[in-house]
């Protein structure tokens, strides 16, 4: 028995995200002791490196876009009651096809042109490399979890194929700059503080994305047959809404938000596109996801932590190792998990039974 | 085609089994309980740092194979308890596990040998068996030891009452509770054996490289997991399964010094197999879970 006030809900919500958020520092605290270093000492550096000059603010913000798009994108996923585990191929795949595609255009081609055909190019690829396993899933009813992963390996030997092939400027993994219309202005060209961070006017994309989220599931009947269909599978089919077609809608759709992430990595911050760019933003957006709680807000509070701790790691890395990073994204993940459903069990316990039944 | 080079092939192929083996019965010993596991690929990765560390601090393999299956078992406490005392869902429980080991054996790797990348070398068991490909695979202790285990959990999941009790909880936890089994207790313990099992696997694969090598679990956590379901969560068809994916992986390692430039798309190969086989049975069974443990995944 679940408490299910829309009041209710956001309480547990914030109490486990902040429940989380504590279990995540106690971790990094015996990570940085048991190395050997002072944890006061490494979190006044990770904040210094971070939030505390003009450029680590700026490198958040940078490490922080990519992360918003893949939480979006796993988000929508999960509103389905799907997994999306495969925004790493995803994200491989769309920036190795702007890539290719951006470095293609002439050098003179204006942005007004060279911006939009990317954003679809990305969109269009992301949504590509999870059509396979929303087809799988949808018809056949395999799960996504094993396909998708499956897809991510299958994405890095392909890219590293392409590049081979004759994709990659000779004798290295990269391909070729893309022309100045092809790429995203970076922030520091407006904000002077900001000079030498990559990072760029994607952010605000992501933040489009993340703020159309929720206004989507609220007003878009597509969206919110979405979100039914992840509620209840069975009533849905009952009430002759085509199931499999929405699941294989929103595995597609989060595939195309994940390649929106390639416009930080490939347009904003490379300018091309090389082998093992934006690794790890897919693995990092199912935490921000799990963190951000399905609001907006949420979204872009727990990418910006994530980021933190991605800037935070760099920062501390010649002390600390920075793969700490990665343990404490899947702390969280576990914590907030854990503290989300025993206080949905303590509320159900506590509230009157009234409450249950709004 | 020469005589040796079969040989030398089916020695390969077995050598490459037992990682995918103990992986996928630790699917089984989970998934018949009831309980989700993706987490065999964090395992895996933990199991086979374990080993390494505990054999190039000791000098004995033995004391790492044990480690391995310590640190493995510890990991599959965890997931069950998050599983099963904290109610959290299986699936989100097994990828924070898993991006916990992932991170977890590359914080170590620098920790301990100031790498990012890879382990000091150790012998592992390196040696027994003479000259022969073949004979020195299959007189590998791990390899006898998976083989071992395969026919033990055959055995253990049909004629024990432990068993029994296990595949009650994975078909009907609420009535396998009513009959008086102790749900939680008996999912967590098959989810713990479970994985030191797994932690074995990783043991021989790091020490089939002898070293540890970050990441190095290269998604066979998940191809045994889809062993298992193409075997429709039986211990001796899903070792046979893994059996013809060490195979391919042979084959695909075989064709990569001749492959050239087509050399990563060969490397797709096991991947692409996966999700094959994956479809073929469910093409022919009418849905991938026709014959999953009706429990899977449900409290009690």
């Amino acid at each position: 028995v679940t408490s299910s006030r829309p009041a209710d809900q956001r309480l547990v919500g914030l109490l486990a995200s902040l429940g989380g958020i504590a279990t995540a520092w106690i971790a990094f605290d015996l990570l940085v002791w048991g190395y050997g270093e002072s944890p006061r000492a490494m979190l006044g550096m990770l904040l210094a490196g971070t939030w505390g000059t003009p450029y680590g603010a700026a490198q958040v913000l940078y490490k922080a876009t990519p992360l918003l798009f893949t939480g979006v994108a796993v988000e929508l996923a999960l509103r389905a009651g799907l997994f999306n585990i495969g925004a790493e191929g995803q994200l491989t795949i769309a920036g190795l096809a702007v890539g290719a595609v951006g470095a293609a255009f002439p050098a003179s081609v204006p942005a007004v042109v060279a911006l939009p055909v990317l954003l679809v190019v990305a969109m269009a690829a992301g949504a590509a490399w999870a059509a396979p396993p929303a087809l799988l899933r949808a018809r056949l009813g395999i799960h996504e979890v094993i396909s998708t992963i499956m897809m991510n390996r299958v994405a890095d030997a392909l890219a590293a194929f392409a590049l081979a092939a004759g994709l990659a400027v000779h004798g290295t993994v990269r391909t070729s700059n893309l022309p100045p219309g092809a790429r995203i202005p970076r922030l520091e060209a407006v904000a002077h503080a900001f000079r030498g961070s990559a990072a760029s006017v994607a952010l605000f994309l992501a933040l489009a994305c993340a703020a159309a989220l929720p206004w989507a599931f609220a007003r878009m009947r597509l969206f919110r047959e979405i979100a039914l269909v992840g509620m209840n599978p069975v009533a849905c089919a009952a009430e002759r809404m085509p199931v499999a077609r929405r699941l294989a809608q929103a595995l597609c759709l989060s595939g195309a938000v994940v390649g929106l992430a390639s416009t930080a990595t490939v347009l904003g911050y490379k300018g091309y596109f090389e082998s093992g760019l934006g690794a790890g933003a897919g693995f990092g957006g199912i935490a921000v996801a799990m963190l951000g709680r399905g609001s907006g807000v949420g979204l872009v509070a727990a990418a910006l932590l994530f980021g933190t701790l991605e800037q935070g790691g760099l920062a501390i890395n010649a002390h600390v190792p920075m793969e700490a990073m990665q343990v404490l994204e899947g702390v969280i993940i576990v914590a907030v998990a854990l503290a989300d459903s025993r206080m949905r069990a303590l509320f159900a316990r506590v509230l009157p039974p009234a409450s249950r039944l709004a | 085609v020469s005589g040796e080079q079969v040989l030398t092939f089916v020695a390969q192929s077995v050598r490459m089994a037992v990682p995918y083996t103990c992986a996928a019965l630790g699917g089984v010993w989970s998934e018949r309980s009831g309980v989700v596991n993706i987490a065999l690929e964090g395992m895996l990765l933990g199991g086979g740092l374990a080993a390494v560390v505990v054999e190039h601090a000791t000098g004995s393999a033995v004391a790492g194979v044990a480690a391995a299956c310590g640190v493995a078992a510890a990991m599959g406490l965890a997931h069950a308890a998050t599983f099963v005392l904290g109610r959290v869902d299986a699936i989100v429980s097994g990828i924070a596990w898993n991006l916990v080991a992932a991170g977890g054996t590359r914080f170590a790797l620098r920790a301990l040998y100031d790498s990012s990348s890879n382990s000091p070398v150790v012998a592992g068991f390196g040696g027994w068996g003479g000259a022969s490909p073949l004979l020195r695979t299959l007189v590998d202790p791990a390899t006898l030891l998976a083989a071992a285990l395969v026919a033990w959990t055959s055995w253990c999941m049909s004629r024990t009452a432990f068993g029994l009790r296990v595949r009650a909880c994975g078909e009907d936890p609420s009535s396998a509770r009513a009959a008086g089994v102790g749900v939680a207790r008996v999912r967590i313990g098959a989810v713990t054996l479970g994985a030191a099992i797994c932690g074995l696997g990783g043991a021989a694969l790091a020490f089939d490289q002898h070293q540890f090598q970050a990441g190095m679990s290269g998604g066979r956590g998940f191809i045994a997991l889809a062993a298992v379901i193409v075997s429709g969560w039986r211990p001796a068809r899903a070792a046979a399964a893994c059996l013809a994916f060490a195979a391919l992986d042979a084959v695909q390692i075989g064709f990569q010094d001749r492959a050239g430039e087509w050399r990563d798309l060969v490397q797709m190969v096991p991947y692409l197999a996966t999700l094959a086989a994956l479809a073929w049975i469910a093409l022919r069974r009418g849905g991938a879970g026709g014959s999953a443990p009706a429990g899977l995944g449900h409290h009690a």
